[in-house]
């Protein structure tokens, strides 16, 4: 069979990994920005034993591996009467390793206002709250936005390593037809497409996006 | 069969197996970081040149490190490499070289982004008293570009040492390779062994890569603190 054949024959199966990595990673990026929202502002207002707690989540989150982590959800967990199927797992997994990403990335934000800006607020006698909800989220979050692009990115390609857990998205669905058929070539080739498909709009939208929102920390 | 499962950790050559594993995957990773650090480099001065060509194809060379997910890039050069173009390499080696390859992209972004945030009027200046190219980027450029870009250049280390988690898929005996080796063999045994191999690899990974990001962290913010004034 000609490499076209095998291609075309390959798709509506492709297509199940696209529409399933999609949705995953769509998932994974809502709750990683929930959590990570959440932790920032743990951290941010500093309250009390959360903001730690919040600090160790993110530390341990952000230096360890997703496989690990995928790993210990699905097959370490279940020992100790906890037990989700695969594809929970990996949202799991991707919103435990996301959220930490986010958190950093909206904290990053905040702490990049500038001093002169706190002072003024400060000296214009605005209260705690008001200094943060008139001056440093605004700024903060347009400053955090490149760090959310890259976020999402990163954050789609990592849905890749839901292969190791045999969660059929797009990656797991070529290994899957590679080990059946052994056209390497052929099925690799739309892989990459489809990752492509992808990742190159949203990077282009994102890249635009950041453009649109740097204006907001202008001045600075 | 009271065992507890933390034994497995213990039992035989068990724990000396698993921090071998380990050093299969620091030796990978270090090695990938130096070739692929020394790439990015020559890479990201050379982005900085006025040829379009050349800054085409560079950039055509990050985007594509960059959208394809370092997994896929594995079995790229896994499956690619000997078939089409009959180059055999050791698992060990092929990883070696991918990771190389992709730090070198992600590299040279982060050296490119540094070069053009040295103020301008120190490149002009550079100019002015009559410096070559070469010693404009010698003696003006890299040097203050270095401050700028070693926090970042830490933390793609800690990505490099979290990627190689991966090797696994490609059979090289790493450290995750060989923890479930050694579950599976004292499965009937230690069922809870699985808990603790996980466990102690995760808190290997942490261990490595949490001092290193702790020193990127404490870098930016003196940057930060200095920029701020």
């Amino acid at each position: 069979m000609n490499s076209w054949a095998i291609i075309q024959q390959s798709l509506p199966m492709f297509e199940k990994g696209f529409v399933l990595t999609l949705w995953l990673s769509f998932i994974g990026i809502i709750g990683s920005i929930i959590v990570g929202l959440i932790c920032s502002l743990l951290q941010y207002f500093k309250i009390p034993i959360l903001h730690q707690i919040a600090t160790v989540y993110v530390e341990i989150s952000r230096n360890t591996p997703l496989l690990i982590q995928l790993f210990f959800l699905y097959y370490a967990f279940p020992v100790i009467g906890i037990k989700f199927g695969a594809q929970l797992c990996g949202i799991i997994g991707l919103i435990f390793l996301g959220g930490s990403y986010m958190a950093e990335g909206f904290t990053g934000g905040f702490n990049g206002v500038s001093k002169g800006q706190l002072e003024s607020g400060k000296a214009i006698g605005l209260s705690q709250w008001q200094l943060a909800r008139y001056v440093v989220f605004p700024q903060g979050f347009s400053l955090s936005v490149p760090a959310m692009a890259a976020n999402i990115i990163f954050l789609i390609k990592e849905t890749s390593i839901f292969t190791v857990i045999a969660i059929p998205e797009l990656t797991n669905t070529a290994l899957d037809l590679i080990g059946m058929y052994y056209r390497s070539n052929e099925y690799l080739f739309v892989l990459v497409v489809a990752y492509a498909i992808i990742l190159i709009p949203l990077s282009i939208i994102l890249t635009l996006l950041e453009k649109r929102v740097r204006y907001g920390s202008f001045g600075n | 069969m009271a065992h507890s499962g933390i034994n497995v950790l213990f039992e035989g050559t068990n724990f000396t197996r698993l921090l071998g594993g380990l050093w299969v995957t620091v030796k990978i990773a270090a090695v990938a970081l130096i070739l692929g650090l020394i790439l990015g480099i020559v890479l990201g001065v050379l982005r900085t040149f006025k040829s379009r060509l050349l800054r085409l194809v560079l950039r055509l060379y990050l985007e594509f490190f960059r959208i394809v997910p370092t997994v896929v890039l594995l079995f790229l050069f896994y499956y690619i490499l000997p078939k089409q173009m009959n180059f055999n390499l050791p698992a060990d080696q092929l990883a070696t070289l991918v990771f190389a390859l992709w730090v070198g992209a992600e590299m040279s972004d982060i050296v490119r982004g540094a070069l053009i945030s040295v103020p301008k009027h120190q490149r002009e200046s550079g100019l002015a008293i009559g410096l070559n190219r070469y010693q404009l980027y010698r003696y003006v450029l890299i040097p203050q570009a270095i401050t700028l870009e070693i926090p970042a250049t830490i933390n793609l280390a800690t990505r490099v040492i979290k990627t190689t988690s991966l090797l696994m898929l490609i059979s090289v005996m790493d450290v995750i390779n060989i923890g479930q080796q050694i579950i599976e063999a004292n499965n009937h045994t230690h069922p809870t062994g699985v808990f603790w191999v996980y466990g102690l690899i995760f808190l290997f990974y942490f261990l490595i890569d949490y001092p290193l990001s702790w020193w990127a962290k404490r870098l930016e913010k003196r940057r930060l603190a200095r920029a701020n004034g």
